[in-house]
């Protein structure tokens, strides 16, 4: 593994890749300090820009956005109790409070640093378990692809916020959806409406800028009031000696649990903040301490949602199944740049895997210490209206989604996609399990066929098939728990509080 | 027997018609056997997946109500964000980058309820200068720029 180390930090600092992991960093930094623009629209208006690049440099700067924004997200939720990002909403409940009490800056300290060494130990984490699971899933067969795809899909479902119907049902809609164009099997063109600009399928970039990008501007513009938030400045920098003590336990405990939500399919950032902050509350000697200015209550969520943010890679790269909305974008950037994810990427892309990891912890270190002196930079950025804003994310999603196949029917696609991102928000229904059935849906189906064959048509190939019986099981369990009265009580908690 | 959240009843109903409109129209593809799937095995298989779970949210929905409410439409961010949108896909060949980015800043700039009309012309004029500066000359995607 030091030889995989050296070769992946000799990729990661050359000169354009630390080009590109700075830039990565300082864009992922901006739309978390942004309210209303997330790493999804980010990767997404920035997918067409990378092109030209190298794909490990692409890559490294797609990532950059995706912890950046972590970085970013805690910086508006302590100065102006307005969070970034979904992940950094419970930051606002001590993070302002301690700010109004003129510790903003330990707060932010803490959340920098906390966040630092969250990206530390989750690298670590990234470099130690990819090649034990990637050596693992190379053996996988068809049998074994599908039913991980269902625990894949299952674990979104169970850990994502609402309905469980609901999200099972978008699932499906995404699978569908994922159908659409011509099938390898059989070249018979599906779903395509008798449109010839959807022989080749609906491209992942038009959904998933519809949905998240044109869905979420109408969204915020239908909810915004004009909140101008006073900006609390940070003061002294240094947290004290009785922070410090305080915090180091919820930084350990945020970055465990952070580490293994992110994992988790159906995990990632928001969910690891507010599990982390529910801990820290519950293990307090003190919890009435909480939400009124605890620094254990920034600690523990920020180092919990940097940590998520890194290791929700894992599967990607290990297993090629991507956990999350960003990781389903990622999955996505890689087949343009003609990268298939999975386990072969470790033997056949070594350079790409290995400086991808490294430069996750170049862009750690970089964001810690660029973050501290920008801090001022960062809240001026704040006082751009979103009336300004918005017109410039869209006019730059359009020329996103076409340049993407210089299409513009692709661009009319994206906004009949941002229409049903609307009316699915409108009607209570989480559009990131879409997503994801989108992404698996093509590859489910494929492996399903294969199986099939192999066996003869006989299904019970899934249930022969040791891996996949033990995949069916656990996706089983998991649909078990969400039915115990305790965990049905703790998803709406975590996401009440 | 009343519906207690009429949102969900109808998303269900809504789902149902959609599984079944994939069934529809997946049976001009072969459906094979399950040794040898077609083209319509799949399909189908999800069609009924999903026609089944908008059958279970609405029947849900006569009895549990979660209080999502659907609320009032709006129609001006609506109308005004996928106008933008679909001005710059319908212009784009005919006019160039330039004038159909104008034109789509212009009309999803008013989407918003703060307006204040003296920064759209601006933002817009500023805007698609940026972009032809970023997009065409420093990234080189081919871009039409101008009408001729």
């Amino acid at each position: 593994m030091l030889n995989d180390l050296i070769l992946g930090f000799s990729v990661a600092a050359t000169p354009v890749n630390l080009f590109y992991c700075l830039m990565g960093s300082l864009f992922g930094t901006l739309v978390g300090v942004l309210p209303g623009v997330g790493p999804v629209v980010t990767i997404a208006v920035l997918l067409p820009a990378t092109f030209a690049l190298e794909p490990t440099s692409a890559l490294i700067m797609l990532a950059g956005i995706y912890y950046g924004a972590q970085y970013g997200g805690s910086t508006t939720s302590i100065l102006l109790n307005l969070p970034g990002e979904t992940s950094s909403v419970v930051t606002c409940l001590d993070g302002h409070a301690m700010a109004r009490q003129g510790r903003a800056g330990p707060a932010l300290a803490v959340s920098a640093l906390g966040s630092f060494f969250a990206g530390c130990v989750a690298t670590l984490l990234i470099a130690l378990f990819s090649p034990l699971l990637g050596a693992i899933a190379v053996r996988f067969g068809p049998a074994d692809y599908f039913s991980l795809m269902v625990v894949g899909l299952v674990g979104a479902v169970v850990l994502a916020q609402g309905s469980l119907l609901k999200a099972v049902a978008m699932i499906v809609l995404g699978l569908l959806l994922g159908l659409v164009g011509t099938d390898v099997n059989s070249a018979v063109s599906r779903f395509d409406f008798g449109l010839p600009e959807l022989a080749d399928g609906i491209n992942f970039v038009v959904l998933a800028m519809g949905l998240f990008g044109i869905g979420e501007i109408i969204v915020t513009l239908e909810r915004r009031k004009d909140e101008e938030g006073t900006v609390i400045p940070h003061g002294r920098v240094w947290p004290s000696l009785d922070d410090t003590r305080r915090s180091w336990k919820p930084v350990l405990r945020g970055t465990a649990l952070g580490s293994l939500l992110g994992l988790l399919p159906g995990g990632g950032t928001a969910l690891a903040s507010f599990a982390a902050y529910a801990l820290e509350k519950k293990l307090s000697p003190t919890p009435g301490r909480f939400g009124k200015g605890a620094i254990e209550g920034v600690a523990a969520p920020e180092s919990a949602n940097n940590a998520a943010a890194q290791t929700s890679f894992i599967p990607l790269l290990t297993l090629g199944l991507p956990s999350n909305a960003v990781m389903a974008l990622m999955v996505g950037a890689m087949m343009i740049h003609g990268i298939t994810p999975g386990p072969q990427i470790m033997t056949a892309r070594p350079d790409l895997f290995w400086g991808m990891i490294a430069s996750m912890w170049i862009g750690n270190l970089m964001l810690v210490l660029l973050n501290m002196p920008m801090i001022g930079l960062w809240v001026r950025l704040l006082r751009i209206p979103y009336r300004l804003l918005y017109p410039a994310i869209l006019l730059f999603a359009c020329i996103g989604i076409y340049s993407v196949s210089n299409s513009a029917f692709d661009v009319g696609l994206a906004a009949a996609f941002g229409l049903l991102g609307y009316i699915l928000v409108k009607a209570a229904f989480e559009p990131a399990p879409l997503l994801l059935g989108f992404i698996l849906g093509p590859l489910m189906e494929e492996n399903l066929r294969r199986a099939m064959t192999m066996s003869r048509g006989d299904a019970a190939v899934f249930l022969r098939e040791p891996v996949s019986l033990g995949l069916l099981l656990l996706a089983l369990l998991l649909l078990a728990a969400t039915l115990l009265p305790a965990v049905k009580r703790g998803r709406r908690e975590v996401f009440v509080e | 027997m009343s519906i207690r959240n009429t949102s969900d009843f109808v998303s269900g109903l809504v789902l149902v018609a959609t599984g079944a409109a994939a069934i529809l129209a997946a049976r001009d593809y072969a459906m094979g056997t399950a040794f040898r799937m077609g083209p319509g095995y799949f399909p189908v298989l999800l069609g009924g997946l999903l026609a089944l779970l908008g059958a279970a949210i609405s029947l849900r929905a006569l009895w549990i109500d979660e209080g999502n409410r659907m609320g009032g439409v709006a129609w001006r961010p609506v109308l005004l964000v996928l106008g933008g949108v679909l001005s710059f896909a319908l212009l784009l060949s005919a006019l160039g980058l330039v004038l159909a980015s104008l034109l789509a800043l212009a009309v999803s700039a008013l989407a918003t309820h703060d307006v204040r009309h003296w920064e759209v012309p601006v933002l817009s004029a500023g805007l698609s200068a940026f972009s032809l500066v970023v997009f065409v000359y420093g990234l080189g995607l081919p871009f039409k720029i101008w009408p001729v």
